[in-house]
């Protein structure tokens, strides 16, 4: 007698497990056809949480645009390298085509103290005064553009032998400014971090509102299940299942609307960036940001209908 | 299959709905809880099914001390008892089909097999053809029929009803209560809170008689006198759940 009922354990567990997952598409379905019945409560309840997606998501491509235009900026900054007073013209030009041999080195520009003044002269409006100088006070500079694939390192490599030249008095490089304004975007990233947190928190509280309105509403469903011996976990899984798809909704729609906004900004950018000669297309968000957005809406509306339904599921028994 | 012994409920108002009631019912009968309103017929029955725990004394059904059953496992408990309500307790938002099939699913029974076994409690109930429709669409009486459908889909050894045949009228109660015969012939304990005192004696089973909260031998006549009584003052309802 043993044989028969070992040969149908396997065979039984996996119905158990087919019916199992049966009932739970069945039960996710029916609270998807809940959600739709109600297509305009629950279309607010979705726009609200995707707008509390879409939020901080938009202000996290912003930044992130920002931080991919700056980082351009950063190498393309040029060196001036201002040469010793008495280095004579023509050293200082035979020195600029020793720079420009070098590999990590785009192009040198030779502005000669004379030229220097000229155009010192015609944008300072100081012409009378300038007169007055025996000496022309500026020296020759060479202004040296790295080459493209300049990393920050290859950057500061070239500064210091730059600097370290015999006829170099100083060298100026303005990255100062391009490495605060990355300090500054850090902490507006951080910001929004901290502002996502809080909006999460605030789609926890509506989504968990709308399932304890949910739960009131079929206040006399759950009392009879109950009674007829269903488990607090059989009758707290529809609201999850609710709060599930408010919150796949929510994501899904959140990302349309980023889609939307980055579609609108797309000309306008384009044209600014036509204006300044430049090819930059908006980044938009990649897979794994996409798949974190729904992925938020999907947690947050699951947690919220779990709180709302452990908070108040368990006072209601039958009477 | 039940045994209640020297069990007292006591309310917050500190009103005693049974006082030291010990009574038992075998497996098998069928047996009728009769009595007046607030005589403790329905805090009986709601003891047993665990809605509420005695104050006192011991409450055992199947061999289970329900003491013993925690908060976790009553719904385990409950799905092994029938329950017939007087207000039917169906949900009117899916058809009778789901409704008959709610503690199956419930329970974790498969599609084929759950729809096998509520076809088979619908035509016991002679309600096969209506299994699409909204229980709304469907009289009182058959709306009670769904209702013990549901009791006994799950196949369960003891079924308790409390006024199954309150809101009917005597035909439909003839109806029911044999159905309730039928079950009953086929092996299952029926306990059954009842005002319904012709009706009981026309099936001849055993009654316990209940008033003020204990048990009391009382001359059939003054039963049916107070019956009357409350019939006539319009008492006759059932206030469980």
């Amino acid at each position: 007698m043993k044989r028969p009922s070992e040969a149908l354990a396997p065979a039984r567990r996996s119905g158990v497990i087919s019916t199992w997952f049966s009932r739970h598409v069945s039960t996710s379905i029916a609270a998807l056809g809940r959600v739709a019945r109600q297509p305009f409560a629950s279309l607010m309840t979705i726009l609200v949480i995707a707008v509390t997606l879409a939020l901080p998501a938009a202000l996290h491509l912003v930044i992130k645009n920002a931080q991919a235009i700056s980082g351009n900026w950063a190498n393309a900054l040029d060196f001036s390298v201002y040469l010793k007073q008495g280095i004579s013209e023509s050293d200082a030009k035979r020195l600029a085509g020793i720079i420009d041999q070098r590999a990590d080195v785009d192009q040198v520009v030779f502005i000669s103290a004379d030229e220097a003044l000229a155009e010192f002269r015609d944008q300072s409006g100081f012409g009378a005064a300038l007169d007055q100088l025996k000496n022309n006070p500026l020296p020759h500079t060479l202004v040296v553009r790295p080459s493209a694939a300049s990393t920050e390192k290859s950057m500061m490599l070239l500064n210091e032998e730059l600097s370290n030249l015999p006829e170099t008095d100083f060298v100026q490089a303005d990255t100062d400014w391009v490495r605060r304004f990355h300090a500054i975007l850090e902490i507006l990233e951080r910001s929004v971090v901290i502002g996502a947190a809080l909006l999460g928190a605030a789609i926890l509280v509506i989504i968990g509102n709308t399932i304890r309105l949910d739960i009131q509403n079929r206040r006399e469903e759950i009392e009879v299940t109950k009674l007829i011996g269903a488990s607090n976990a059989f009758v707290r899984r529809p609201f999850l299942y609710t709060g599930f798809w408010y919150g796949l909704g929510g994501g899904l729609l959140a990302l349309g609307l980023v889609a939307y906004g980055l579609f609108a900004l797309q000309p306008p950018v384009a044209r600014l960036a036509g204006l300044y000669g430049s090819s930059f297309e908006i980044l938009s968000l990649d897979i794994e940001e996409g798949l974190l957005i729904i992925g938020t809406g999907v947690f947050l509306g699951l947690t919220g209908s779990w709180i709302a339904a452990a908070r108040h599921m368990r006072r209601i028994e039958p009477r | 299959m039940i045994q209640i012994e020297d069990v007292t409920k006591r309310f917050a108002t500190g009103q005693a709905a049974l006082k030291n009631l010990s009574l038992s019912v075998e497996k098998g009968e069928m047996v009728f809880v009769t009595g007046h309103s607030g005589a403790g017929k329905s805090t009986l029955l709601r003891l047993i099914a665990l809605i509420e725990r005695p104050t006192s004394g011991q409450v055992i059904v199947d061999g289970q001390d329900t003491r013993r059953v925690t908060r976790r496992k009553i719904p385990a408990y409950r799905r092994q008892i029938g329950m017939v309500f007087q207000d039917h307790k169906l949900l009117y938002d899916r058809p009778v089909f789901d409704n008959v099939a709610l503690p199956l699913i419930i329970a974790g029974v498969g599609h084929r097999e759950a729809a096998r076994r509520v076809r088979a409690a619908l035509d016991q109930v002679s309600l096969l053809h209506k299994e699409k429709q909204s229980p709304e669409t469907l009289s009182s009486g058959e709306q009670q029929r769904v209702g013990i459908a549901r009791a006994i889909v799950s196949r369960p050894k003891l079924l308790i009803a409390d006024e199954p045949t309150g809101n009917l009228d005597p035909d439909l109660s003839l109806e029911v209560m044999r159905i309730f015969r039928r079950f009953n012939e086929v092996g299952v304990t029926l306990l059954i809170a009842s005002h319904d005192i012709a009706l009981i004696d026309q099936l001849g089973c055993r009654r316990i008689p209940l008033a003020d909260g204990s048990l009391q031998e009382e001359e059939e006549e003054d039963v049916v006198a107070e019956y009357m009584e409350e019939l006539e003052s319009g008492q006759v309802r059932s206030d469980w759940l």
